[in-house]
């Protein structure tokens, strides 16, 4: 494959994890934060914590638009969609998320029309199909996913496909790593900047990271050697005494993002004034919704929506991982009660999720070895 | 966040909206090419799919130039060490000051 | 633990970590006289002195027809392979067919058709069977159940239990194709690609390793539902050892890979119809697996791992940088995702 094979080269990837080596400072801990899910679900589906040095510790960021997603707006979208003549339509990763009255599968089973898409223009194009039923689509994900919305809104107006409606989730990442610096606990040293969001909205926005903050970012790839340049570009930075916004990934994310995408974002969406981030809390000016323009178009115009809040158990410790404050396997409910397949917490819900990454790939590891070691 | 992954435009096909046909390792599938708009793709290009939409292209130079700084690493600092050796280029960070430790456990 | 799900979702027939709990939890405590049978693709029972190999399965697949196989013949190789996965030769089977009213007669005679031929292949006779009608909308087209029962063959005892360290694992061919197919020709996901589910009948394979290393063999399995990630770590826990893969040598077609990058989903955990894997002690690691690739599309054939002790219970990937990670059993069906 290419663009993806060469960069999973296993000679040139020994050279960039003993340059790392090379580079870090054994005297000295990093701390650096991969801001997206797909970040984290490389690195351990690569197993590159097992080539980093100890000292260079990774945080997993809030990048994973599944796991911030509160839980009463999954149960707002179900209520939507049971209605009769209705289908609701998502992304995959939706379906085994649990509202407090169950998951999009779990209701599929009681009867509603669940149906999984791929694609935003997929869910379209089931509405065209069916004339007959109202189609809603489930919207979720960062500026990456939003503008495909967008133009697919755009085509429902265009084509006059009245039985289409969007339920919009979209959010944006820049003030969720705000959020993030702002906390007082927040000791980092750099960021692996967000990726494909960065197609869009371009390195710009994640200046202020480095000349406010004082922290260098660099906007990455997911590949393997992707991620190793970006930690070296980072420790090149942080041995200068530098704080700058470099792009790694230059062959696809153009320093100024996507002109075009924008445009259209900016056609169909506005920001909301406040949103909640679950793990988070209420952030403003964090999430997008649909304009007046398109409201035949937006669910949460056209359907009564009951506005669900579900507070996530006291005990849950997400909002410390997401921070990076506490390691995953530090709050109290990980891999006891909160577990892949009875997830508490946002971040086990998704397979990106911090929390699930760390429990598939890495708990059961250490723990099968140390059980075995014990037997 | 965001799967994305580089395919190959092997078609356009004509109609009201802006549609191709990418290749990703003999998988083809349709994918809309709306949002880019500013820079059309044509057949044998690359570009990056999300969600069934053309995300970006992606650009050959950038690329070569990537693999070739990924293929210096270690090389060059094998040069730094010579030119270390004679007694020229102290490193930077030394009078930074390093950062504390963590006191959480980890 | 006792089965206490609330309803049962399309999970508990994914072949994974909810179908696991739905049989050791409900079927087994309150159906099964003998709970080690559970272990394995097919019972052994005795009747009058003889030991036979006895199995049964149930196919229900959208669409009826994908390229390169269709339901009929699914449902004769599923129990052929079944049998021969647990070390016994096919030779009876009975069928019934769940019908809907108003599928089109041609479609149940082609897929008559297939079973017929695919019977031949083999060299089973069916001996029996039953069939019954449901009103309209309650099935998808025909549903198809077979059952066999077979001879064991002479010196091949599969039993997870004698597997030890050291011992290698062997595949019979590049998987994933079966799964991906079906995921394509649903059309749901609007993808193509030239590729072929690969049933078939894994018998051949199995009598060429019994041929040449009876002896050597501790298990096998045919990796369907849930994929080779399911299959291998029910082998760990009922071996109480590391099931080990090492990733450079895993056989995967490029249009799977691409369907799985495209997806975001582990080749791992996608359907199989025709593949099986063994595991062979290190002695007969060779003879074993020439033994596969001498026979008729055995070729690609390849070691992919061994048996370790540590970590006990788990799969692990040695990936091609140095790193490992841990590879856990499908969570019900694999869903495509975007993030
Ligand atoms: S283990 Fe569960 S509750 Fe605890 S932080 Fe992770 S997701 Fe949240």
């Amino acid at each position: 494959m290419r663009y993806v094979d060469e960069f999973r080269d296993p000679d040139l990837i020994t050279k960039a994890s003993d340059e790392i080596r090379r580079l870090a400072n054994p005297s000295r801990h990093y701390r650096i934060m991969e801001v997206c899910g797909g970040h984290t679900h490389a690195i351990y589906r690569f197993g590159l914590k097992d080539i980093l040095p100890e000292n260079i510790e990774l945080i997993h960021g809030p990048g994973c638009p599944v796991c911030v997603l509160p839980m009463g707006r999954i149960d707002d979208g179900l209520a939507i969609a049971k209605a009769p003549n209705r289908i609701f339509t998502a992304f995959g990763d939706m379906m085994r998320v649990p509202g407090a009255h169950g998951s999009p599968l779990e209701d599929k089973a009681r009867g509603t029309d669940v149906r999984i898409v791929y694609s935003p223009a997929d869910a379209l194009e089931i509405a065209r199909k069916n004339p007959e039923k109202e189609v809603m689509f489930f919207a979720i994900g960062f500026e990456t996913t939003a503008p495909s919305t967008a133009l697919t809104l755009m085509s429902a107006m265009s084509q006059g496909i009245d039985n289409f409606s969007v339920f919009c989730n979209h959010v944006t990442i820049v003030p969720a790593i705000r959020a993030i610096l702002d906390s007082p606990d927040m000791r980092l040293d750099g960021f692996i900047g967000p990726g494909h969001v960065s197609t869009v909205i371009g390195c710009r926005p994640n200046q202020w990271i480095a000349s406010v903050e004082g922290k260098p970012v660099v906007t990455s790839g997911f590949e393997p050697l992707d991620l190793l340049q970006s930690i070296v570009m980072l420790l090149r930075q942080l041995d200068a005494g530098e704080a700058k916004v470099e792009n790694q990934y230059k062959r696809v994310v153009p320093w100024e993002g996507n002109r075009a995408a924008l445009k259209v974002m900016a056609e169909v969406f506005e920001l909301r004034p406040y949103f909640e981030w679950r793990g988070l809390g209420f952030i403003s000016q964090s999430a997008l919704r649909i304009r007046e323009k398109y409201a035949a178009w937006d669910a949460e115009r056209r359907y009564s929506v009951p506005e669900t809040r579900v507070a996530d158990p006291k005990s849950a410790q997400c909002g410390e991982v997401l921070k990076g404050v506490l390691k995953p396997a530090q709050c109290k409910l990980f891999g006891k009660e909160c577990t892949p397949e009875h997830p508490i917490g946002a971040l086990m819900v998704s397979s990106e999720g911090s929390c699930a990454a760390f429990y598939n790939y890495e708990y059961r590891k250490s723990q099968l070895t140390s059980i075995s070691a014990m037997a | 966040m965001c799967l994305a992954i580089p395919g190959r435009i092997v078609e356009l096909i004509s109609g009201p909206n802006e549609v191709g046909v990418v290749e990703v390792t003999g998988v083809r599938r349709k994918v809309q090419l709306g949002l880019l708009a500013d820079d059309m793709p044509v057949v044998g290009d690359w570009v990056l799919i999300h969600v069934g939409f053309a995300m970006s292209k992606i650009s050959e130079r950038d690329a070569a130039e990537q693999m070739h700084l990924l293929s210096m690493l270690g090389e060059t600092e094998q040069a730094m060490e010579e030119v270390r050796g004679y007694g020229l280029g102290e490193r930077a960070s030394d009078d930074i000051g390093h950062h504390e430790a963590p006191t959480r456990p980890n | 633990m006792r089965f206490k799900d609330t309803q049962i979702e399309m999970s508990h027939g994914a072949g994974g970590k909810a179908s696991r709990k739905l049989v050791e939890g409900l079927f087994a405590p309150l159906l099964l006289t003998d709970a080690a049978q559970m272990l394995s693709d097919a019972a052994r029972v005795e009747m009058g002195g003889t030991a036979i190999a006895f199995t049964t399965d149930s196919f229900v697949v959208r669409p009826l027809r994908f390229p390169g196989g269709s339901i009929g013949e699914l449902a004769v190789n599923g129990t052929v392979n079944d049998l021969a996965v647990s070390g016994a030769k096919a030779s009876a089977m009975v069928v019934t067919f769940i019908l809907e009213e108003g599928l089109a007669s041609t479609v149940l005679e082609a897929e008559v058709r297939a079973m017929s031929a695919a019977l031949k292949r083999a060299g089973v006779s069916m001996v029996g069977g039953d069939t019954k009608v449901v009103e309209r909308g309650k099935a998808d087209g025909m549903y198809i159940t077979t059952a066999g029962i077979g001879i064991p063959m002479r010196g091949v005892h599969v039993d997870a239990r004698t597997v030890r360290p050291g011992d290698k694992i062997l595949i019979s061919g590049p998987f994933g194709d079966h799964g991906i197919t079906i995921l394509l020709a649903r059309q749901d996901l609007d993808l193509e690609a030239d590729l072929v589910s690969d049933t078939r009948s894994v018998l051949p394979m199995v009598e060429a390793i019994a041929a040449e290393a009876a002896t050597g063999i501790r298990w096998m399995r045919d990796p369907t539902r849930g994929g080779v990630a399911t299959a291998l770590n029910e082998l760990a826990r009922d071996c109480g050892l590391a099931v080990e893969l090492n990733e450079e040598e895993i056989p995967i077609h490029d249009a799977v890979r691409g369907a799985c990058e495209l997806l975001g989903l582990d080749p791992l955990h996608i359907a199989n119809e025709g593949q099986f894997l063994a595991v062979v002690s290190a002695e007969y690691a060779d003879a074993a697996l020439n033994a596969v690739r001498m026979t008729d599309g055995g070729d690609e054939a390849q070691i992919i791992g061994q048996i370790r002790e540590q970590p006990a219970g788990a799969v692990v990937v040695n990936t091609r940088y140095r790193g490992t990670r841990i590879v856990e059993m499908l969570v019900g069906d694999p869903l495509p995702r975007i993030c």
